[in-house]
């Protein structure tokens, strides 16, 4: 029982991290409805950010955040405004999710070429050692990176509800021209949401590097994994991707110790197909109308 | 106020509106009336941005707004109420007439606003935390309308008002523009229901494939023979 106990626990803290990596996924995919496959490498360069700025400043990791989550915005808004938008009038979509693998691969050996292949450990300052919650052991870098999560599903829930630009981006994904024909400008939208994305892919960052050790090809793990999680919770739900995070969290830990772990990847992308079988929309996914995608 | 100039518009390489011309004054209620297919939403798709005239020119109070933005022309007063309601449906009612008043000018005033609009609207008061897509087609109709109201336009553009609603609905439509015109605001309305629209309005344009054959005073193109024949089917 204990050991289930503990499973299920790691299971939990390992969907809080997937999450914080799903998030911004999801946001960019529900809002600019481009799926972009250079999330993973945004964590990349966001790790190498966290790495740099602790052992050069000798500041606790987490604390970088606070410069790593506005770099990442600058970096996803740039995204947007050079390399997506003057693909979003191309005629077949996929050429946007075609510069997002391009641009990927570009990060990954600019990082080769940086920082060589070996991996860069960031300062634990503490956040590696483990705390008791009752029979069950957790890291408290773990335990952050789960409030972390929580909290910014919470937020981002606020801020599309409650302010007039969360109102703006949602009515902007719901009906574009109709977004404009209201005096919304919907490229900027674009800009803003691509850059949120990528900024609370940078927040994440921030809070994995001291837990994982930090290497070009980091982020293909992550975003594969991100990218289940997104459509299990269904493609734009932000609560979705975090609930997603968990399931696959729980399924990755359960199935490691149950089944073998070698098998782990190979259950996960199972469930990730029988997803896309049996239920493309997802647990909170709404139809996605992709009719206003292009201009 | 509203001045189009010699405008050629259209999509790719279709050209759909050619040569069109005219003018709507403040306060005036004016209609361009004309069969499917001749060009009327295009033409206001054009007047608020979200179409680019390939030639010609458009001003709006002596400032020429030609090549703004759809986003642009809504912070000069001019706001479009599409075709087919065009609504947030997943947004409350709320929500999407707040989103009308999202524009510049009307921002500061959006809770007044508001209330003007549900005191117009009663029948949304109930509805407000709705979502849009739950409510019947009349009743989205009227959120449009409000919609459009909400961002405090100079000049408020209706693209087909009246299309797929039930007859009773219509009427109730039209008394609802007759009112937005007594508040002040100038009103410029594209319709197939000729003898609706040329009841309310002061003048008319007649658009025939892409151009405009007829303009008239509202009461005189009631009597023209060819508007009759045409489109009265007297």
């Amino acid at each position: 029982m204990d050991t289930f106990l503990q499973i299920v626990a790691n299971g939990l803290m390992l969907g809080g991290l997937f999450a914080i990596v799903a998030v911004g996924l999801t946001l960019i995919f529900g809002i600019v409805k481009v799926i972009n496959f250079a999330h993973g490498e945004f964590l990349m360069v966001g790790m190498y950010l966290t790495f740099l700025l602790s052992t050069g400043m000798d500041v606790h990791p987490y604390l970088t955040a606070a410069a790593v989550a506005p770099a990442l915005f600058v970096l996803g808004a740039l995204t947007q405004r050079l390399l997506i938008q003057p693909l979003m009038s191309a005629r077949d979509e996929h050429v946007q999710i075609f510069a997002t693998v391009g641009l990927s691969t570009a990060l990954m050996n600019l990082a080769l070429l940086v920082f060589g292949a070996d991996i860069a450990n960031t300062p634990a300052h503490g956040v590696r050692s483990q705390v008791m919650l009752g029979e069950v052991r957790i890291l408290t870098g773990q335990l952050w990176v789960f409030g972390a999560a929580i909290l910014l599903v919470i937020g981002l829930q606020l801020f599309m509800k409650k302010t007039r630009t969360g109102r703006a981006i949602r009515a902007t994904a719901q009906n574009r021209a109709a977004a404009r024909l209201m005096g919304i400008n919907d490229k900027f939208i674009y800009v803003l949401t691509f850059g949120m994305g990528a900024a609370c892919v940078g927040l994440g960052s921030s809070l994995i590097a001291p837990l994982y050790p930090t290497s070009p090809t980091i982020g293909t793990y992550f975003v594969l994994i991100a990218f289940v999680c997104v459509v299990l919770g269904g493609l734009g739900s932000i609560p979705g991707a975090f609930f997603g995070a968990l399931v696959i969290g729980l399924v990755d830990a359960l199935s490691g110790f149950y089944i073998g772990s070698d098998l782990r990847e190979a259950v996960v992308f199972t469930i990730f197909l029988l997803i896309l079988i049996l239920k493309p929309s997802g647990l909170f996914g709404t139809r996605m109308n992709l009719s206003h995608v292009s201009p | 106020m509203l001045e189009v100039k010699n405008v050629d518009a259209g999509y790719g390489s279709t050209v759909i509106l050619q040569d069109i011309s005219l003018h709507v004054e403040p306060g005036e209620v004016v209609t361009i009336v004309g069969a499917n297919g001749a060009g009327k939403t295009t033409l206001l798709r054009t007047i608020s941005g979200l179409v680019k005239p390939r030639t010609g020119s458009i001003t709006f109070e002596g400032k020429d707004i030609t090549k703004l933005e759809a986003h642009d022309t809504v912070d000069r007063g001019i706001t479009l109420i599409p075709e087919g309601r065009q609504l947030f449906p997943d947004m409350t009612v709320r929500d999407n007439l707040l989103m009308g008043a999202y524009c510049r000018h009307a921002r500061d005033y959006q809770d007044d606003t508001l209330h003007e609009v549900l005191e117009l609207f009663p029948r949304l008061r109930e509805r407000l935390d709705q979502h849009a897509s739950s409510l019947s087609g009349g009743e989205q109709q009227m959120v449009a309308i409000a919609r459009g109201m909400m961002a405090r336009p100079k000049i408020l553009m209706f693209d087909e008002p009246s299309l797929g609603l039930a007859p009773i609905i219509v009427a109730q439509v039209f008394e609802v523009i007759a009112q937005v015109a007594a508040t002040g605001t100038t009103v410029l309305i594209v319709e197939q229901n000729v003898f609706h629209t040329l009841k309310a309005a002061d003048r008319g344009y007649v658009l025939e494939n892409g151009r405009m054959v007829l303009t008239d005073d509202a009461d005189a193109l009631l009597q023209n023979d060819h508007v009759r024949q045409a489109y009265l089917g007297i």
